[in-house]
């Protein structure tokens, strides 16, 4: 099993969690979070004042998924994801040793 | 009459909402979250406090018309207390009320984030006594001795040097002698709210009508109901194009310099505007309106950057929209002044400017007006200012003011948006929690 874990822009959540959910996808978990790239933040103008706020916000999307299925979440994510723009996140997999569902005991491929 | 009264009781009230809660929402919202508190209490207490003091000796300071120095103040015992005003004399009273209370909010703007509520509540009595009152004797009060209005003759309609060139001076000594906020140019300082902002900027807006179309002056050689059909009118339309085209003046700016146009830019662009039509709102005609908004809005732009370049920690910036905004103003009226005349054109200024005919006169008795306010505002507040700091102190101790002031000085903070987290964890404090001796009683029961 693997532990797909995607950082993206929020304006594309609507369109991965589409093509996800198109895919077969069952379940994930959603987070909002901050952080920067190379590209850093943004900077702001108050009265004049520039003030370089390093933070941006993002949605990280964490899914569990059979071996087989990794390469083809994270492509599908990829490609929903891609505004060809600075800043449109990144998509990492790293195995997972097991998997257990909590209310029926379920183990590892069942419990996904 | 009866209309008049009415008008001036509508007119009152506008004034009144400019401080609470106009001001206190529009500085309240360009603080941090941890010190929106402290900011609005600041109007609220100078609202309380001069109120109160201009009952008691602030009106006889200014209006009455015998004892102290005709020149610059009279005496503040003459009307202590409202003694010998008749009650026919309480609007006007009142009137004038909102505009102590105002001016002496407006300097809160300077020392945001950093100051003891103690602090604010010495100087603010004493401010209005040695500051305002005169300044406002000066101008408003205009007996035959009257420094500002009689004797140098300048023109200021609602408070262009009395009001914003006064509290705009002393936001500057203050933020001198007080010092910077803790991080100040180093650390971000955003604004925290700037919807809040934004209401407040259109509540002063609204409110900023009673301030100058009810600054309303009869002659007693014209038609006192066509005077006041024709003042009230230029009025209004002059405080509502000048700040328009202040609007436009501070929103250029930005996009020249920095490549956008602001929200908070507009706000302050209209505060700019409000400030500088002012002195000016009952002397020039349309055209010379939206020149000073115009003016004031790009050049108040510009200004509230000087903190930066100079070092200074004018943290809302009274200096650049209210000094600047105010001499602005005051200035352009010696430009664009035109005089009272007869029919369609009753309403108007005292003696026509530089771009009507007027010659240089006008222009050189604005800017001695100018040169009384900043001096007078400038003396008495320094004196004040360097009393407290050698006394009591101004600031609090810079570890609290890195936490909040709000917590440090009111035990408060403004938002709870992390319940959870915050308050859930934490739960009541011992005080209120309920003893958990009785608690385990009552479970064995």
């Amino acid at each position: 099993m693997k532990l797909v874990t995607a950082v993206i822009k929020p304006h594309k959540w609507e369109d991965v969690r589409e093509a996800l959910e198109t895919f077969g996808v069952t379940g994930m978990t959603v987070s909002e979070v901050s952080g920067y790239g190379r590209q850093k933040g943004h900077t702001e103008v108050y009265r004049g004042a520039e003030y370089d706020v390093a933070l941006v916000p993002k949605i990280r999307l964490e899914i569990v998924v059979d071996d087989g299925d990794a390469d083809d979440v994270a492509g599908i994510i990829v490609t929903a994801a891609r505004t060809g723009r600075i800043g449109d996140g990144k998509v990492w997999t790293s195995p997972v040793d097991s998997v257990v569902r909590v209310r029926t005991g379920d183990r590892d491929s069942t419990a996904i | 009459m009866d209309g008049y009264n009415a008008f001036m009781l509508v007119a009152t009230l506008l004034v009144l909402m400019m401080t609470t809660p106009a001001l206190a929402l529009f500085y309240g919202g360009m603080t941090r979250s941890k010190s929106v508190l402290n900011m609005m209490m600041m109007s609220y207490a100078a609202m309380a406090i001069v109120g109160i003091i201009w009952v008691l000796w602030g009106y006889s300071m200014v209006f009455s018309d015998e004892g102290g120095i005709d020149t610059f103040f009279n005496s503040p015992f003459a009307n202590f207390a409202l003694d010998g005003v008749g009650y026919d004399g309480y609007t006007f009273m009142m009137f004038q009320l909102t505009f102590a209370v105002i001016t002496t909010a407006l300097i809160s703007g300077a020392i945001a984030d950093r100051v003891k509520f103690s602090a604010w509540l010495v100087f603010v009595p004493i401010w209005a006594t040695l500051s305002y009152f005169p300044l406002a004797h000066m101008v408003f009060g205009c007996t035959d001795g009257a420094l500002i209005c009689s004797q140098i003759g300048a023109q200021d309609y609602a408070g262009g040097t009395a009001v914003h060139i006064n509290a705009g001076v002393a936001g500057l000594v203050l933020a001198l002698v007080i010092g910077k906020r803790v991080g100040f140019g180093r650390e971000p300082m955003r604004p925290h709210n700037l919807t809040l902002t934004m209401l407040g900027a259109a509540l002063l807006w609204v409110g900023w009508y009673g301030f100058n179309v009810g600054s309303i002056v009869f002659s007693d050689d014209l038609d006192a109901s066509d005077q006041f059909l024709a003042e009230t009118g230029l009025t209004f339309a002059n405080t509502t194009l000048a700040t328009m085209a202040a609007i436009i003046g501070w929103l250029l700016v930005e996009k020249v310099l920095h490549g956008k146009a602001t929200t908070l830019g507009a706000a302050s662009g209209i505060v700019a505007g409000l400030v500088a039509i002012t002195p000016a709102a009952g002397a020039v005609n349309i055209l010379g309106a939206l020149a000073i908004g115009l003016v004031s809005g790009a050049l108040c732009a510009w200004a509230v950057g000087l903190k930066f370049k100079l070092n200074y920690d004018d943290s809302l910036d009274v200096v650049g929209v209210h000094l600047v905004g105010g001499i602005v103003g005051t200035l352009m009226i010696g430009l664009f002044s035109v005089t009272a005349g007869e029919g369609d054109n009753i309403a108007g200024g005292a003696v026509d400017g530089l771009f009507y005919g007027g010659g240089l006169g006008s222009l050189v008795d604005q800017l001695l007006g100018v040169l009384v306010a900043v001096a007078w505002s400038g003396a008495a507040t320094l004196l004040i200012a360097l009393a407290i700091k050698f006394t009591m102190g101004w600031r609090i101790d810079e570890e609290s003011e890195v936490e909040g002031i709000d917590f440090d000085q009111h035990g408060e903070s403004a938002y709870d948006l992390h319940t959870s987290l915050s308050s859930g964890s934490g739960g009541l404090a011992a005080a209120t929690r309920p003893d958990p001796a009785t608690r385990t009683e009552g479970a064995r029961a």
